[in-house]
């Protein structure tokens, strides 16, 4: 057995059924808490001014007539921050606030905390802010021009080539072997460029916190957050605590998909609630949303791939150019990282180059900077395929990435199931189903690394013998039922034994973020290692009860028993038992695990799409769609089919409608969801999700993460359709109707 | 300011309360009422979040003013469920997995409550189409609509 | 700001004119108030018209309906009669907003929203709609398109609101088809929209048309010419054609986030061709 003590073999009761969630009954008749759900006593409404210029020094800001307004109990500016540190400003802290410049329209610059929400809205228009209006760049190609206006002076790092303006900050190279032999061998070369939007996660509920801080600098703080302890660390930086005085406790999530782990409001509410004395609620609206916290990066791409006529990939090759808002962020490195993984290359090379503009900086959503890169990638792949005649499937089935492959970012490829997706895509009937006139199949894969990362779990067992799970990872789609159900699968006891809880910040040690598809691999690791503690402990307690030996004590199905024969004859002692005399026996029982978890495992997906192009409008509808993703194995198989049609319906808006859209003037011009346009559900058709599982050894149980692996392929597979439908190729995201209508018709006017 | 006097009915009980004139009903059933199940997700009639029903309609409470609702009757998330009895809607929810972080659940359950009142037959057609105005972004809508179908055959046995 | 519930028009009508401020009507509230949370409008008083006696009634008078200026679109959806006669005026009702939206918004308050995207407006044109407005005056009543006059803009005086639509019975042989393009199915803004009303003979010739235009100029299009092109056809391929070419001939949009000059011309004269096939399938041709 290898050192994790696999069992991915056996026979499963719990796992893989598909219980009741916990927090189900709460959730469905509406007392689930949410961020904004929470109101204490003497509480306070808060509101935020924002910047209305893209990019403007700001010269002075006048509170006083705001301060003056009956009801209004604070106004907070970036210089109340300044006496919590002696240190420079971190960029969380300038995003959260501005300080010498407002850099992207929406950019907080002051904040009112007030008796209510109409006061403080009131008091938000006493504010007089002074602007000194500065030139504002927000594309990506012009703000790498050496002309541009610079955004945030002072972040270039050392190895970033010469010969772009201040706005490129990092540099990032990847890839192995001879490019020029590469496509040198090939019998066809396609080179083209690409163009993404800056997409928003667009979760349902806005970002809120309810804050209480008092003036011997003890806080409570309430949010909505994909991971509090993150939230702590920050806010405690920025307010100059020590982490134990910061209590962070999660509420219930409504949606996140990365934009969650970060911060944009919390400090404020921390603030205003020292400066007023009394508990503060701050909750955004949704343009704030839209406005000031983070969509992705916007990218601009070069992709070059060579292949011979019997469809082998000769050489790849992709430039991204990637902007990120007014900060320096390292997206663009997993997007070079990402964007041949799915392939086994002799020769690839993949460089990326992180930008800088006036728009908000961006944050994670699912497997950030994959989809981008590729989208690119496998658009390309999709043309050489077309114009050579080959079968797209079987052409990645022939150049797929393997065990023992060298990846395109590096590491060497352990088992993972690319191979497997492919072969089921193929075997399913929607690969070979007739197409009609206008109508076109797209294909494409998607790849994410995973992330495992620091985890703490507790695991009490109960007097009467039932389980306590507590855990620090905020549940953000049915995580709560699956880590009950490895604890009860673990421990041999039935699913509705457990409960399990998420702790605030004191409760349990560090706990990263709930991101990189690492909750139901590492949380769930730790539950298991968590089990595997009490149980030694229950077997402990039973060999004293017993007078034999601890090793002659085995748990079996809930059950301490002999070891074997020469251990003596006892009926066996379940878990009821052992806890009932725990006491008697030392005094409670728990487990507890903590570790940085490694072996996440890398995941790999398929997605194929059937769509209709109405030429006369370019409008596209989507008519079928199928997900096949390697789950290594489905706990809950109903939530990670939910996370496999979620994430596939956040790439078909993606490739669809979905974009950031700046005037001239460097506002957003589009911040609301009329006319941010996520789908709805009369723009879908049901979404087919297959589930393979290729068990990943690095989990006991073979759990891959399946999160973020969804939202990657359907940029590529939508425009692989729409192009194969019009016999266009686009190269272009959004694939909005207008841009289409004109392709078409200028495919008609050049003959 | 002057504050406007309501009398209303929520969810089978009498309740007055006070409000300012620009206050939405939303703002009244949350921030006074402290009826939270009822969601803001835009404030502006985009997401469906906010979805209750008025006077037997279907509404965003959103867009509605607080004043509006004198001698109305308005039904919430929290008046849904009888006692411990779930309804059928809310427990093919659950049954279906048609929740991920269930936010958008409240909304979509009164939304779609009102559609079998009015229609105890629709096709998933249907349901997409009355369902377009309540936005979801974790499930893809697949659950949700085949939890409304599985529901209504329910309910019409 | 204050918020007052008229009991009859006049008194609506007061004070309107009384107000020194900013004042709005409210109806079904989902344009105004979309406004006041984005602050794009700030009213010192809202007054509610809907407690006024028989705002909320569809009847059915000689030669018309009368909709009062309160009437959901919803309640107008469920109308048989309407439903029967005027198919393209209910498509388009169906197509503001959500189920939500409709159980609130209402005719009149797409028309005085006066957004050239509305679309009810283009198919109350397209039947001849009229309203009828009470003011300071007293009482008036004046065509639909008279109402909007440039964006956000409509023709209504101090102290005049509409308190109703009449919408004049189609004769045998007619009917009307709504169109919009929206790059979603639902829960979005024409980007350029079609109506077309058609009378045809027994024989299935066209003897009257009006083809009306949205959001592809600041205000309502009527298009005459484009009418003129089915009038006496059986709206064949090439009438329609050139029906379609007519329309896109009058288009004078603007570009912005929603679409660009060249897609709303384009895809205009698509729609109105399209509606006109509708509109002749269901006048039972
Ligand atoms: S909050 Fe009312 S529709 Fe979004
Ligand atoms: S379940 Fe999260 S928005 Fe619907």
């Amino acid at each position: 057995m290898s050192p994790l003590d696999n069992t991915y073999e056996k026979q499963f009761k719990v796992i893989g059924t598909r219980p009741p969630r916990p927090d189900g009954i709460e959730k469905v008749t509406g007392k689930a808490q949410y961020g904004a759900d929470l109101y204490v006593p003497d509480m306070l409404y808060a509101k935020i001014l924002r910047s209305p210029h893209p990019h403007a020094k700001i010269i002075s800001i006048d509170t006083s007539e705001a301060e003056k307004l009956d009801g209004v109990k604070a106004v907070v500016t970036s210089k109340d921050f300044s006496k919590f540190s002696d240190n420079k400003p971190s960029d969380t802290l300038v995003n959260c606030i501005a300080h010498e410049k407002a850099l992207y329209d929406g950019h907080c610059v002051a904040a009112v905390a007030a008796l209510s929400n109409t006061i403080a809205k009131s008091a938000l228009k006493l504010i007089n802010v002074e602007y000194e209006i500065l030139p504002h760049v927000t594309d990506v190609d012009e703000a790498m021009k050496t002309d541009s206006p610079i955004v945030n002076k002072g972040y270039v790092l050392e190895n970033v080539p010469k010969g772009f303006s201040e706005n490129v900050t990092s540099y990032y190279e990847f890839g192995h072997g001879d490019l020029d032999n590469g496509f040198n061998n090939a019998d066809l070369i396609v080179e083209r460029t690409f163009k993404t939007e800056a997409a928003h996660q667009g979760y349902i509920e806005p970002h809120a916190c309810l804050a209480s801080m008092t003036p011997d600098g003890k806080a409570d703080l309430w949010c909505c957050t994909q991971g509090h302890y993150n939230v702590r660390a920050l806010c405690a930086d920025i307010m100059g605590m020590e982490s134990s005085q910061l209590r962070v406790t999660p509420s219930e999530i409504g949606g996140g998909f990365g934009g969650k782990t970060t911060i944009f409001i919390e400090p404020i509410a921390l603030a205003l609630s020292l400066k007023s004395g009394k508990p503060v609620k701050l909750v955004m609206t949704r343009d704030e949303v839209f406005k000031a916290t983070g969509p992705t990066v916007s990218s601009s791409m070069d992709v070059k791939i060579g292949m011979t006529k019997d469809g082998v990939i000769t050489a790849g090759e992709a430039n991204l150019r990637y902007q990120g808002g007014a900060f320096p962020n390292g997206t663009v490195e997993m997007g070079a990282q990402s964007a041949f993984a799915a392939y086994d290359l002799k020769a690839v090379r993949t460089k990326g180059w992180n930008v800088l503009t006036n728009r908000p900086k961006q944050a994670a959503y699912r497997a950030p900077g994959a989809p981008q890169a590729i989208y690119a990638v496998e658009s390309v792949v999709d043309e050489l395929c077309q114009k050579l005649n080959l079968d797209p499937l079987e052409i990645r089935i022939k150049n797929a990435a393997k065990k023992g492959t060298k990846s395109s970012y590096g590491p060497t490829f352990d088992d993972i199931g690319l191979i497997a997706t492919l072969e089921a895509a193929k075997k399913h009937p929607h690969y070979l189903a007739p197409l009609e006139e206008n109508q076109g199949r797209g294909l494409s894969c998607g790849f994410w690394f995973n992330f495992g990362g620091d985890t703490c779990v507790t695991l009490n067992v109960n007097f009467d013998g039932t389980i306590g799970v507590t855990e620090g990872n905020p549940d953000i789609g049915g995580s709560r039922a699956s880590i009950s159900q490895m604890a009860a699968e673990e421990l041999g006891i039935s699913y509705d034994k457990v409960r399990t809880i998420i702790a605030d910040t004191n409760s349990l040690g560090h706990n990263e973020v709930t991101d990189g598809s690492r909750v139901t691999f590492a949380v769930g690791l730790a539950t298991i290692k968590a089990a595997r503690a009490a149980i030694k402990e229950m077997c402990k307690r039973v060999s004293l009860i017993w007078g034999i030996d601890e090793d002659a004590v085995r748990w079996e199905n809930g059950s301490a028993i002999p070891a074997g024969p020469n251990a003596g004859q006892f009926d066996p002692m379940s878990i009821e038992e052992i806890a009932a005399m725990s006491s008697q026996t030392g005094g409670p029982i728990a487990g507890h695990h903590e570790v940085n978890a490694e072996g996440a495992g890398v995941s790999f997906g398929v997605h194929l799409a059937d769509v209709e192009v109405d030429k006369e409008t370019g409008s596209t509808k989507v008519l079928r769609y199928t997900v096949f993703q390697d789950a290594g194995k489905a706990i809950h198989p109903s939530y990670v089919e939910g996370q496999m049609q979620g994430g596939a319906v956040q790439g078909i808006g993606w490739a669809l409608n979905e974009e950031y859209i700046y005037g001239e003037d460097g506002r957003l011009q589009n911040a609301g969801f009329l006319d941010y346009r996520i789908p709805v559900a009369s723009d879908l058709p049901m979404i087919e999700p297959v589930i393979l599982e290729i068990p990943n050894p690095g989990h006991p149980y073979g759990v891959r993460g399946v999160g973020e692996t969804s939202i990657v392929p359907p940029l590529a597979a939508i425009n692989n359709a729409v192009s194969r439908a019009t016999n266009i190729r686009f190269s272009e995201l959004p694939l909005s109707p207008p841009k289409v209508l004109s392709s078409l018709k200028k495919e008609i006017n050049d003959g | 300011m002057s504050q406007v006097h309501i009398k209303t009915k929520i969810n089978g009980d009498n309740i007055e309360f006070l409000c300012d004139p620009e206050e939405t009903l939303l703002d009244i059933l949350r921030d006074k009422l402290h009826l939270t199940g009822t969601k803001e997700g835009c404030g502006t009639g985009d997401c469906g979040a906010c979805s209750i029903t008025l006077d037997g309609k279907l509404v965003c409470s959103c867009l509605v003013l607080g004043a509006e609702a004198d001698n109305s009757e308005i039904s919430t998330i929290e008046g849904m469920s009888n006692g411990e009895k779930l309804h059928p809607l809310q427990q093919k929810f659950l049954d279906h997995a048609a929740l991920q972080c269930g936010v958008c659940t409240p909304g979509i359950l009164v939304a779609a409550k009102s559609l079998l009142e009015k229609n105890p037959d629709p096709t998933e057609s249907e349901v997409r189409y009355w369902l377009a105005g309540n936005l979801c972004r974790c499930t893809g809508y697949d659950k949700i609509i085949k939890a409304v179908l599985d529901a209504a055959k329910e309910m019409r046995s | 700001m204050r918020y007052v519930a008229a009991k009859s028009a006049e008194e609506a009508s007061n004070f309107l004119l009384q107000e020194t401020g900013v004042s709005r009507v409210l109806a079904g509230g989902t344009d105004v108030l979309v406004q006041m949370k984005s602050g794009m409008i700030e009213p010192d008083l809202i007054v509610d018209i809907k407690k006024i006696p028989g705002i909320r009634n569809i009847t059915e008078l000689d030669g018309f309906f009368r909709i009062g200026a309160a009437v959901s679109g919803s309640e107008v959806k469920d109308h048989e009669n309407i439903n029967k006669m005027l198919p393209g005026v209910v498509e388009a009702l169906d197509l503001i907003g959500s189920t939500q939206i409709q159980g609130r918004c209402t005719m009149v308050g797409n028309l005085c929203n006066a957004s050239p995207a509305a679309d009810s407006v283009p198919a109350l044109v397209a039947v001849n709609a009229k309203v009828n407005i009470i003011g300071p005056q007293g009482e008036r009543s004046c065509n639909v398109e008279e109402i909007p006059i440039a964006p956000g803009k409509t023709s209504l005086k101090k102290g005049e609101f509409i308190v109703s639509v009449d919408i004049p019975y189609r004769p045998e042989f007619s009917s009307d088809a709504y169109l919009r393009f929206t790059p979603r199915t639902e829960m979005d803004i024409a980007v350029v929209s079609a109506s077309v009303a058609i009378e045809m003979s027994k024989e299935g010739i066209c003897e009257n048309a009006k083809v009306v235009l949205g959001a592809v100029a600041p205000t309502v299009k009527i298009v005459g010419d484009a009418s003129k092109e089915i009038v006496g056809t059986k709206l064949d391929e090439s009438s329609l054609k050139k029906m379609s070419l007519k329309c896109v001939e009058i288009c004078e949009p603007i570009s912005d986030k929603r679409g660009t000059v060249e897609f709303r011309t384009e895809v205009a004269g698509v729609l109105a061709s399209r509606a006109a096939k509708i509109a002749y399938k269901r006048a039972g041709f």
